[in-house]
């Protein structure tokens, strides 16, 4: 890269619901990432948002709604729809540019609000076909979980086993909404809702407004002494068409090869010491894990039963509880980032993991079936 | 849920009028008469399905319509047992991705034609891998629901 990228601060609101309104949640969490970093407003030099019209109704289209909220306003601002992920590496990119020391990201997304995830996910599908043929994001994962089960062998025991592992980490996280702990049995009989899925391995809607304060290298250092700094990223979007997809060899391989060339690791499983997916189905967590390359293709059920990404294990993967704890759709992505900020910072209260973080993997995804992955990686090294 | 702070309850309705564009007319024209058409990349030679106007792999326009078979096998599936909105038919239904014979993508249906209140008892009439083959409405619109279900291939 051209130059380096600091994360300062972060801040978030989280959780099941609040009373306050969107347009206050904006302004809060914007003016506790800046306190935090001691910037005034006058001095962020550019904003990228990101935030949804589906999941919001339009109150949030296009930022008009919330502008001034996240210090917008005179600025040079801008707004992603889709992966939160994004906008941090827009943010990034303003940086490089050379114009501006300073850029503000927050990924705003107020799941108590919306309708159901599933009908705003339903909105991704065309109108001729998979709209009316009843698809959503849901209803896909249900085939790519049967799918996955069936060619690799995988248990709905060691599927329910991420949920487990998830839910019981976001008791020591003050901001999950859905926490506890819980069976394999109870994960299993939470309610079939659509088979093989189960009620307790779908993700919530959850509130999520995250935000953080990006620096060039030269203000960073004046900003703060512990700089996490933006290492490398990738992308990538499958095709439209449902069924022309091969549902078990996706994007994410691809997005992370990229995010792992730019970052110069060339041994993911040893050289990442801490994960925060997405994994709004608990089986995607296992599939995850290896397109990301922490275990071989098929051997995602194998790793959750070594213990390796829990918590005290070798290598933690979503010890925030992920977004089976909490899942803003819109900004989910954006709010991995923030946990992985505070892990490497050490500042991650109940849930800090007692291993030394260094580098740390956010990863974020959207769509059905995991059809858009972004993946960043962060770390505390130059 | 009720919730202990003030709310205010709002709903958006906005109407669409959306062109079909000519590959997805031609394509519903074709369930009128009980055909399912496809079209076949001049590169890749994949029969794609539902016929599209290009591949999204090559890049290349797919001038080659091709009538393609009403079986094929089941890739996988579910059974959905809860409300939603945008669902298809009231549930319990089991949703199927099926691969037509011939064709080189999946297709997503209904399956059905047997009992569907009880997931142990469909289980025995579902299974990945298994034949199916289209049921078709008396009364056609040129809509996907001209197909009722794909039923399994005794
Ligand atoms: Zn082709």
């Amino acid at each position: 890269m051209a130059g380096r990228v600091a994360i300062v601060e972060v801040a978030q609101i989280s959780g099941g619901d609040s009373k306050d309104n969107y347009y206050d949640q904006a302004y809060l969490v914007t003016k506790e990432v800046l306190a935090k970093a001691g910037v005034t407003k006058d001095e962020v030099g550019a904003v990228v948002s990101s935030a949804s019209d589906i999941f919001h109704g339009g109150i949030s289209c296009a930022s008009a709604y919330y502008n001034e909220a996240v210090v917008a306003f005179l600025k040079n601002s801008s707004r992603q729809d889709g992966e939160s992920l994004f906008a941090l590496v827009y943010g990034v990119m303003r940086i490089l540019s050379g114009h501006y020391d300073t850029v503000l990201v927050a990924g705003l997304c107020k799941g108590s609000e919306n309708p159901p995830n599933d009908t705003c996910t339903g909105m991704f599908g065309d109108p001729f076909y998979l709209r009316p043929i009843g698809m959503n994001e849901t209803v896909a994962a249900s085939y790519q979980m049967r799918l996955y089960m069936e060619r690799y062998g995988i248990t709905e025991e060691q599927c329910a086993k991420v949920a487990v592992k998830n839910l019981h980490n976001a008791l020591r996280n003050p901001y999950a909404h859905r926490k506890g702990r819980y069976t394999v049995d109870d994960i299993l009989n939470s309610g079939r809702i659509i088979d093989p899925l189960t009620t307790l391995q779908i993700a919530p809607k959850s509130e999520g407004f995250v935000a953080m304060l990006l620096a060039s290298e030269e203000k960073a250092a004046k900003l703060t002494g512990k700089p996490v700094w933006f290492k490398g990223y990738g992308s990538s979007l499958d095709t439209f068409h449902f069924g022309d997809r091969d549902l078990l060899q996706g994007q994410l391989k691809n997005a992370a090869a990229k995010a792992y060339r730019m970052a110069g690791l060339t041994d993911p499983r040893r050289e990442i010491d801490l994960a925060e997916i997405s994994e709004p189905y608990a089986f995607q967590e296992l599939m995850w894990y290896e397109d990301l390359g922490f275990c071989g293709e098929g051997e995602g059920g194998n790793l959750i039963d070594s213990g390796v990404t829990r918590t005290d294990g070798e290598l933690p993967v979503n010890p925030s509880g992920g977004v089976l704890a909490n899942n803003p759709y819109v900004s989910r992505g954006l709010q991995r980032a923030v946990e992985a900020f505070l892990q490497i910072r050490g500042e991650a209260g109940e849930r800090q993991v007692a291993k030394k973080v260094k580098t740390a993997l956010v990863h974020g995804t959207h769509g059905f079936a995991g059809q858009c992955h972004a993946v960043a990686i962060l770390g505390s090294q130059e | 849920m009720v919730k202990e702070y003030k709310t205010i309850k709002t709903q958006v309705a906005l109407p669409y009028e959306i062109a079909y564009g000519a590959t997805w007319t031609r394509f519903f024209e074709g369930f009128k008469e009980r055909k399912i058409y496809g079209t076949k990349c001049p590169q890749c030679a994949r029969i794609l399905v539902p016929a599209r106007a290009f591949c999204p792999r090559c890049f290349v326009d797919t001038e080659d319509w091709v009538e393609v078979s009403q079986e094929g096998s089941l890739v996988s599936w579910n059974y959905v047992n809860y409300r939603y909105f945008g669902m298809p038919t009231e549930p319990p239904y089991v949703g199927g991705l099926i691969r037509l014979d011939g064709t080189d993508v999946g297709f997503l249906h209904l399956i059905g034609g047997f009992g569907l209140s009880d997931l142990e008892e469909v289980k025995k009439n579902v299974k990945s891998g298994m034949k199916v083959r289209a049921v078709w409405s008396d009364e056609r619109q040129g809509n996907i629901m001209d197909i009722r279900y794909f039923e399994p291939i005794k």
